[in-house]
């Protein structure tokens, strides 16, 4: 055999020539490696440079869909790393630990009565409107973020329990109802911004609120007008970041119509994911303090309906402003009438 | 068991777009959609001009089954990326993953109109019971099945694009570059299947 003499041939050549001879000898048959027959042309190199860039590759298609143009987009890669890693955990310390800090906050300080107790007196905090721009909100909301949560956590969580035909359905009919239920939610949005945006503006009042524990934290109460400093951050949470939420939520829903590519497509859906999760995680807190947190609290939004003595504790300033006006409108003096 | 992949050697494909007309036929794929796609890179540009041949690369790991909201991908024997369309939701996640854009979506729904994804199934059909009508019908051929290759490859008239054993159809590249003289061209191997060498 022509490599086997070949072989013993090296072999006298290594026995004269040495050791490097031997290695040299030896690699020589192991050539047949596609690196070492050939270098690669300039061009074929530069277009290999490109491919190792971060941005997407993109060239020219015959066919009507340009987007198709694109050959390869390594962004892909980030954003599902994103989506399946850090995603989550953002998710989950933001919202495990809100319902952790609440369920924590409830054993320690349980739920705030009345100071006083009810006194049976009631004034109108919300009219009929503003519970209805309200109710809108907040019905459509829990169905997005469980929809939305579903897309997020339902593979991991949901899916093993239900199986993979049930845990489809459910989530075709949520895609369904997390894309309609935008309108609504919108709606409710904007109606809540045009009502109560000039009760909302930040004051020199918030701070002191915040540095007196809000009622929350302490038993003193500092003043509050309408809304106080908790009340606000809520509204400007839930304006901003649910308009934000909305706004990136319609880019996604109609894909490729605003942004034009599917880097943009993929910013959209982190910002649309982290606000979403962020929210819930601020919406968690303010339905334990609307529900079981404080009593008094729900009838605001419940009958509208609230009692005197909880509209004096936590919003002293409004419930003064309320009685000055009812006075004025009855001509009576102080006390002289009841509310009702 | 085999481990199914493509290359598109570009110092071969003549962009005369017969792998995509083929796949359309072969598996009556919806207008609109295009499982297969030929793109050209610097277009007109003297001997810089390349055309590849481009679908779904099957990868080794794939970044449509790990961001599917709900699982619908799976990874048949012959390493073929396949999904189910009795699953899939038709969210859009797996286009915004894959690398090479190989999801499609017809319109169908409401708004965005995303239906059911569709992509290339490397002729292997679904998860239905194999050469039944109603593969056919949903997911196109399944000429793996009968023991054929894909037939965007089968039928390439330069043999640019390659379809088979990855082992093979490596083995038949390096000859050629080792004819040619000179490297690779071997589009998106090594995003694909991160844990194959060479080529």
């Amino acid at each position: 055999m022509a490599s086997k003499d070949g072989y013993m041939t090296m072999l006298r050549r290594c026995l004269a020539l040495g050791l490097l001879a031997l290695l040299l000898g030896l690699a020589q048959p192991a050539a047949a490696q596609v690196q070492d027959q050939g270098r690669p042309s300039d061009a074929e190199l530069q277009l290999m440079q490109e491919l190792q860039g971060q941005g997407p590759l993109t060239g020219r298609v015959s066919i009507p869909d340009q987007r198709a143009a694109t050959l390869i987009q390594p962004a892909g890669k980030e954003w599902r790393d994103f989506w399946r890693g850090t995603s989550p955990w953002i998710g989950g310390i933001a919202m495990g630990g809100m319902l952790a800090i609440l369920l924590l906050f409830f054993l320690i300080r349980g739920r705030i009565p009345i100071e006083g107790g009810r006194s049976g007196e009631t004034i109108t905090r919300f009219n009929g409107l503003d519970r209805f721009a309200h109710w809108l909100t907040a019905t459509s909301f829990i169905v997005l973020a469980i929809t939305g949560l579903n897309i997020a956590f339902g593979r991991d969580l949901l899916l093993p329990l239900i199986g993979p035909e049930a845990f489809s359905a459910f989530s075709d009919a949520g895609k369904v109802a997390h894309n309609f239920l935008s309108f609504p939610f919108t709606l409710g949005i904007l109606l809540m911004l045009v009502l109560w945006v000039r009760d909302n503006i930040p004051s020199r009042l918030d701070l002191e609120w915040l540095a007196a524990g809000g009622g929350i934290i302490g038993h003193g109460h500092a003043h509050a007008g309408r809304f106080n400093g908790g009340q606000k951050a809520i509204f400007w949470s839930v304006v901003l970041m649910g308009g934000a939420i909305a706004a990136t939520g319609y880019v996604l829903m109609f894909p490729f119509t605003v942004v034009a590519d599917v880097g943009g497509m993929q910013t959209t859906q982190m910002v649309h994911s982290v606000l979403s999760m962020l929210l819930v995680a601020v919406i968690l807190a303010h339905i334990y303090i609307g529900s079981i947190g404080m009593e008094g609290a729900f009838d605001a939004m419940g009958s509208g309906e609230v009692d005197l003595n909880w509209a004096e504790a936590h919003h002293d300033l409004w419930a003064e402003e309320i009685r000055a006006r009812e006075q004025r409108a009855t001509g009576e003096a102080p006390g002289a009438v009841p509310a009702e | 068991m085999a481990r199914m992949k493509f290359l598109c050697d570009a110092e071969r494909c003549i962009e005369c777009n017969a792998c995509v007309t083929a796949c359309k036929n072969e598996n009556e794929v919806p207008w609109g959609i295009n499982r297969r796609r030929v793109v050209t890179l610097n277009d007109g540009e003297m001997g810089k001009e390349r055309s590849i041949s481009m679908a779904c690369m099957h990868c080794t790991d794939a970044p449509c089954a790990a961001v599917c909201p709900v699982d619908c991908f799976y990874t048949t024997a012959d390493a073929v990326v396949l999904h189910s369309k009795d699953l899939c939701i038709g969210c859009g996640y797996c286009f915004y993953a894959c690398p090479f854009g190989a999801p499609q979506y017809p319109q169908l729904g409401n708004f965005g109109g995303r239906g059911k994804m569709d992509k290339c199934t490397f002729c292997a059909g679904g998860p239905e019971e194999d050469n039944t009508p109603l593969e056919y019908a949903v997911y196109g051929a399944n000429r793996l099945a009968e023991g054929k290759l894909p037939l965007c490859a089968e039928m390439c008239s330069t043999k640019a694009l390659l379809a088979g054993d990855g082992e093979i159809i490596a083995a038949i590249y390096k000859e050629r570059v080792v004819t040619r003289g000179y490297g690779s061209g071997a589009w998106g191997w090594s995003t694909a299947y991160p844990d194959s060498q060479g080529v």
